[in-house]
């Protein structure tokens, strides 16, 4: 149903994204090209300044690995939750849901008593004598990969579960008629027909992921910094805000283009599981 | 005696406590075409879920060439299947969805372009080989479901009400089609339908399924003049019944009293009790007098045009409803609504059927 007064029904929410997202995100854009002088002298630091740059790097490669695994975990769960034996079935939605209850905080602090190294596991495994010294579980990549990976596999579930619900139950049974085998019907068909959510699992959970600050924070232990806790570091830390707004406007623009394609190639319902 | 491609011996299937199927035996013949006919629910699409072995038969065996193939998995039966709504690859070509079968068996790729290109001719979709599924018309689609279905030359072809989705002309023109293919493959068709005249078009021979149960199986033309029962007589057309008392061997037939007046039939045996129904297809029935012929006053209710031929309800003095169907060109001025007319039909027309059935 569409009314002419509907528009108005969306207005709050446009006052409170303009005032609380865009006004100030216009302030900073305005610092990242004055501070400390006019101009754009940060941004060509941001391709010039070697710790800038390994930042970035090393960002976009943790976030590649987090999204892969991501999806990848998220397709297998979706695959039980969304075609499962029904007793399956609950225990994988069980698996999805609780972890929207707990919080990002208790939750990286969860991977930091297993991980540490007098943690859970390292306990365990010397309590054993399986190991002598630590294993070095915590406060590096490793642990920012498991931590975000944990925290964003929720995310990549609904928009493949959209998309696998809507795979017709005939035409995987007229491949298997037509003589193929279970995994050639998964490959040949069943993975492509999700292809849709596949797309914006990754793009959705890649977005997630460069923005992503407490567990990195937490779990890397300040040695693997993400741009995230960057920008946090430069304008919170060292009085070097031009530089921080500089790489939060670069940051926004790419996930700016990112969803842009995203919606291009997707349609925004199915990310959602709306069908 | 034709060969036997596929024998069910007492296939029954339960769904939890409810009987979709119950001691169904029948052989399909190697080349034939057998049509699966029943209304809706009964249980058509789970008798043919079980030939292609998407489901197990809660009892009885499946048997081909002498073997027991109840057990054997679809993708191994190498029968080919039309699913109802066509089920095609969505995110494949018309050329690809119809290569898949090919490259499922790891046939060179040279022979499955060619076969594939003669298919594609084959059942007339040159020029759309490239073309997705969803950019294809419904008679199409139905083509491409085809193509895929026969290309690897089944052994079977399973077909689920193919064209349920299609109007009325695309219906009869892929009918022919479909028929064509039958002749020009020789494979054997196994159709399901719930619409009995496209099952006496294209059939060899008709199954009539009513909840669960296998009702009757022959060629279409004996189903047709010779049904089993009643619900096998009324399901396959129009039909006017009427009942039959005293009846009396006479002749080479029987005679016996009808709505008040005497009637006969031949070649008929009498029946033990001395009642049945008689029951006459309308296109058998006229109301021009001819001598000899089987004659009912009734009067017309109802006159119904219907283009080419105009249809009569009429009702007897003993109150039985009948059907009459005419060349409308042999009704000019002819009776209308209240009037009472005699309606007249052969002695050898029509036939019996149990009373209380
Ligand atoms: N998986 C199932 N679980 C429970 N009941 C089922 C299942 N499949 C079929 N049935 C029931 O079995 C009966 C026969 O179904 P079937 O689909 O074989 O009918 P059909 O003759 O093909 O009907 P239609 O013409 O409507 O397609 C129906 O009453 C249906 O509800
Ligand atoms: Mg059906």
């Amino acid at each position: 149903m569409r009314h002419a007064a509907a528009p108005l029904l969306l207005a709050p929410l446009l006052l409170l994204l303009g005032g609380a997202y865009v006004v100030p995100f216009l302030g900073v854009m305005r610092w990242s090209v004055t501070l400390p002088v006019p101009g754009f002298g940060q941004y060509v630091r941001l391709f010039t300044d070697p710790l800038v740059l390994s930042v970035f790097l090393r960002s976009f490669r943790i976030c590649a690995i987090v999204t892969t695994l991501s999806v990848i975990a998220a397709y297998a769960i979706c695959c039980i939750w969304v075609r499962g034996a029904p007793a399956l079935r609950i225990i994988a939605e069980f698996c999805i849901l609780v972890p929207f209850w707990i919080s990002l905080l208790t939750r990286a602090f969860g991977w930091v008593a297993l991980l540490s190294s007098r943690g859970l596991i390292n306990t365990w495994l010397q309590a054993a004598g399986l190991i002598d010294e630590p294993l070095p579980l915590s406060q590096n990549e490793f642990a920012v990969i498991l931590g975000m990976t944990h925290f964003l596999i929720p995310f990549a579930v609904f928009p493949l579960a959209s998309a696998m619900r809507a795979v017709d139950e005939r035409v995987l049974l007229a491949a298997r008629g037509l003589g193929a085998r279970r995994a050639r019907i998964f490959w040949s068909v069943f993975v492509p027909m999700t292809r849709a959510g596949l797309i914006g699992a990754t793009m959705l959970v890649f977005v997630f992921a460069l923005g992503f600050f407490v567990t990195p924070a937490i779990l890397g232990g300040g040695r693997s910094i993400m741009l995230a806790e960057l920008v946090y570091v430069r304008i919170f830390q060292s009085p070097d805000w031009g530089l921080g707004a500089a790489i939060s406007v670069v940051l926004v623009v790419l996930v700016g283009g990112l969803l842009a394609l995203l919606f291009r190639l997707v349609r925004p319902a199915q990310l959602v599981g709306a069908r | 005696m034709a060969e036997i491609e596929l024998s069910a011996r007492g296939i029954g299937k339960t769904f939890g406590a409810f009987r979709a199927l119950a001691d169904v035996s029948l052989d399909i013949e190697r080349g034939e075409f057998l049509t699966l006919l029943g209304p809706s629910g009964s249980g058509k699409t789970t008798l043919l879920m079980i030939l292609a072995g998407f489901q197990a038969p809660s009892e009885g065996r499946l048997l081909s060439a002498g073997a027991d193939v109840t057990a054997r998995p679809a993708e191994a039966r190498d029968f080919g299947m039309v699913f109802q709504g066509y089920a095609l690859f969505p995110h494949m070509s018309v050329a690809a969805n119809i290569a898949f079968p090919l490259r499922v068996r790891r046939l060179p790729a040279r022979d499955i372009n060619r076969r594939v290109a003669e298919m594609v001719a084959r059942v007339g979709l040159a020029g759309h080989a490239d073309k997705l599924p969803a950019k294809l018309s419904g008679g199409q689609q139905q083509r491409v479901a085809l193509a895929r279905a026969l290309i690897f030359a089944p052994r079977v072809l399973l077909l689920d009400e193919p064209f349920s989705a299609l109007d009325k002309s695309l219906r009869e023109q892929m009918q022919v089609e479909v028929k064509r293919l039958h002749e020009e493959t020789g494979t054997t068709f196994v159709f399901v339908t719930h619409d009995q005249s496209e099952a006496l078009a294209l059939s060899s021979r008709i199954a009539i399924f009513d909840h669960g149960r296998l009702l009757q199986i022959g060629h279409a033309r004996q189903v047709y003049e010779q049904p089993a029962n009643r619900f096998v007589a009324e399901f396959l057309g129009d039909i006017n019944l009427f009942s039959l008392t005293d009846i009396a061997a006479a002749d080479d037939g029987i005679g016996g009293r009808c709505e008040g007046g005497e009637v006969r039939l031949r070649p008929a045996a009498p029946i033990a009790g001395g009642r049945a129904i008689l029951a006459v297809r309308p296109e058998h029935m006229t109301l021009a007098p001819l001598p000899g012929q089987n004659a009912l006053p009734a009067v017309v209710e109802r006159r119904t045009y219907l283009g080419a031929s105009t249809r009569l309800d009429l009702r007897t003095p003993g109150g039985a409803a009948l059907t009459l169907t005419l060349a409308t060109h042999s009704l000019a001025g002819g009776p209308d609504r209240g009037q009472t007319v005699r309606v007249f039909w052969p002695e050898d027309r029509g036939f019996l059927l149990s009373d209380g059935a």
